[in-house]
């Protein structure tokens, strides 16, 4: 396809350079993200609708070159209602799709401030693994968060969770019934 | 040969019962490629993904790659993604665009949008005497047998035999006319997105689901009563919730008895309608504007008309399930005797007031995105339908639910007053099925 026009490069959205941050802060996010990956993987699901603010949404795009999830097509853009929505029918008895025995293992890391406010809210980008047993059958899912954080009195609360998933326009063998 | 591996299918198929082999039997599935999708028209997609010259979407027909191309002739042209040199794939991506032709990217041949041989490096010394030259057809992208589209949605056949589109489709036409006609200006384009899901069981495990008007309220009473749930409390709140909590909910609410209280109508072909259930026209502002804008484009008559039109689902066989009033559509792509694509696309009614839009995508979003809160629970039943029919705890499926009681008027198979969970779509596509598999040309 010589002839065919050039794609253009995916545009640069994380920077290279972060910003100095206090190691203190830098702790504090570490440690607020490794704990919303354990409070995924264990299924805690209201205490991660707990983690966001009330006007808080959860947006995975199809698509890396989407720039808001409002008005677009998207694998997941919810916000906390739609999120009770989600953690009741999970845990309602007949789900049945939830009898299998099923769990995740994430791990989170390159965690960058991007972005810090004086009010202490923050912007920050990090990368995942997810591995998902379902049954015998074992699912890779990797990829990039991008949070925007408000400073709350016990530590922060997420306004935006964006997920970009690897294979976000891959084919998905199943589906993700929760959020990665 | 495949022939002698396969017993008489005639014995397969009964009025009310179907062997299990149908669905697990992989060289059934093979002559299902060769004797359905592989002769039939089969969806492939809607002339707005290829707005450009040269713009191509890859796609698969029965097990032929193809490619549905924008030529300089400014039609859509459907070809075999096969080099007739060396046999490469002409597109590797899934999309995108090929300038002012296809280029092979192993031994630079290079083609017409319209799968015309345009040049072969050394032509003349290389291939003089050869009879491979532009006068040669066996030099071209082979293009699919027949192509045709119907209001923007292009269907190809590869075979020359058979009905043409119009004749194929007969009543089910109507799932574009719905759709398109929901547009003020009778049109829509594609929304630039695929959601793409697989399912492990056979294709028509998916198909005979769409129609099943009992499974909703067993299958997915757990996201309906939550989305109840949560909607009750939004209302309680503030007065009113959004029109997606419904769309949810509507499968927990409608409770058993309640769906007998719908129909199909089950047509030749295969082709079956769902009469509708979701109470998509209500009567708050954005409604009504939506409404006025329909009205101001076809009059008060004709808006009527439109928006009366009774479906919830239009299933075409044997690849395509649409829900024309959130315009919406998955194309069946059978990947193997266990295992189906499901390509899900969204359209914009063009003129239409964005709120009508997003209504609608709201309905993209949580029923047919991968982290869909409605399918998860059908693909886990239909792969356990698929690994369930390995069994010899038995050898039939059986369809037999209001069998005997349906009407038939000219051809159209009518479930009866308040008989709407009736098998007769599973029944009237198996029929379709076996009269595909005993046409040997």
């Amino acid at each position: 396809m010589a002839t065919g026009k050039k794609k253009p490069l995916p545009r640069k959205k994380a920077t290279v350079r972060a910003q100095p941050v206090n190691p203190a802060t830098q702790h504090a996010v570490e440690q607020f993200l490794y704990r919303q990956a354990e409070i995924l993987d264990s299924k805690r699901w209201q205490d991660y609708i707990d983690l966001f603010t009330d006007d808080g949404v959860y947006w995975m795009p199809p698509d890396p070159s989407h720039e808001t999830w409002d008005g677009m097509p998207a694998i997941f853009a919810e916000d906390k209602n739609v999120m009770t929505v989600r953690m009741k029918r999970v845990l309602h008895p007949d789900a049945w799709s939830q009898r299998p025995l099923w769990g995740t293992n994430h791990v989170v890391g390159n965690v960058m401030i991007e972005k810090q406010s004086p009010n202490g809210d923050l912007v920050v980008r990090s990368r995942f693994h997810m591995m998902e047993l379902r049954r015998d059958d074992v699912r890779h899912f990797a990829g990039s968060y991008l949070h925007h954080l408000r400073k709350a009195k016990d530590g922060y609360r997420i306004k935006l969770q964006r997920v970009d998933m690897t294979n976000a326009q891959a084919a998905y063998d199943y589906v993700l019934q929760v959020w990665v | 040969m495949l022939q002698e591996r396969i017993p008489d299918l005639s014995k397969y198929v009964e009025p009310y019962r179907v062997r299990k082999e149908v669905y697990t039997d992989p060289h059934i599935f093979d002559l299902e490629m060769e004797r359905i999708h592989e002769r039939v028209w089969v969806y492939c997609g809607h002339e707005s993904q290829v707005p450009k010259v040269g713009d191509y979407y890859t796609v698969q027909l029965g097990r032929q790659p193809m490619i549905m191309v924008r030529g300089k002739d400014r039609r859509v042209h459907v070809l075999h993604n096969r080099c007739p040199h060396r046999g490469n794939m002409i597109c590797g991506d899934r999309s995108g665009n090929t300038g002012e032709f296809f280029r092979c990217s192993y031994h630079a041949w290079t083609f017409q949008h319209d799968g015309r041989l345009r040049s072969i490096p050394m032509m003349e010394s290389g291939y003089q005497g050869t009879g491979w030259s532009r006068d040669n057809p066996d030099c071209n992208l082979k293009p699919a047998a027949r192509v045709q589209s119907y209001r923007g949605f292009v269907f190809a056949s590869l075979s020359r035999n058979g009905p043409g589109l119009l004749d194929f489709l007969g009543y089910s036409k109507i799932a574009f006319d719905d759709i398109c006609d929901r547009s003020p200006e009778g049109e829509v384009e594609v929304v630039p997105n695929c959601f793409r899901v697989i399912q492990r069981s056979n294709w028509k495990i998916f198909l005979e689901n769409q129609l099943d008007a009992l499974h909703p309220s067993v299958t997915h009473q757990s996201t309906g009563r939550a989305a109840h749930e949560v909607e009750k409390e939004i209302e309680k709140r503030t007065g009113k919730a959004p029109l997606s909590y419904h769309m949810l909910s509507a499968f927990a609410t409608v409770t058993i008895d309640k769906w007998d209280g719908f129909q199909t109508l089950n047509y030749p072909h295969g082709h079956c309608i769902l009469t509708g259930y979701m109470g998509l026209r209500p009567k708050d502002p954005d409604t009504l504007e939506y409404e006025r804008v329909l009205a101001k484009a076809y009059g008060e008559k004709r808006k009527e008309e439109i928006l009366s039109t009774n479906i919830h689902h239009v299933l075409i066989y044997p690849g395509l399930s649409v829900q024309s009033p959130l315009q919406q559509l998955r194309a069946v792509r059978p990947l193997g005797v266990d295992k189906t694509l499901t390509e899900i696309w969204h359209f914009r009614l063009k003129g239409a007031p964005e709120p009508i839009y997003r209504r609608a995508l709201a309905y993209y979003n949580l029923v047919n995105s991968p982290s869909t809160m409605i399918n998860a629970d059908d693909l886990e039943n239909f792969w356990k339908c698929h690994t369930g029919l390995q069994s010899d705890g038995g050898d039939w499926v059986n369809f037999q639910r209001h069998f005997g009681r349906d009407t038939e008027k000219g051809g159209v198979v009518e479930t009866g007053p308040n008989m709407g969970t009736s098998e007769a779509p599973m029944r009237n596509q198996m029929k379709a099925w076996a009269q595909y598999m005993a046409t040997e040309k």
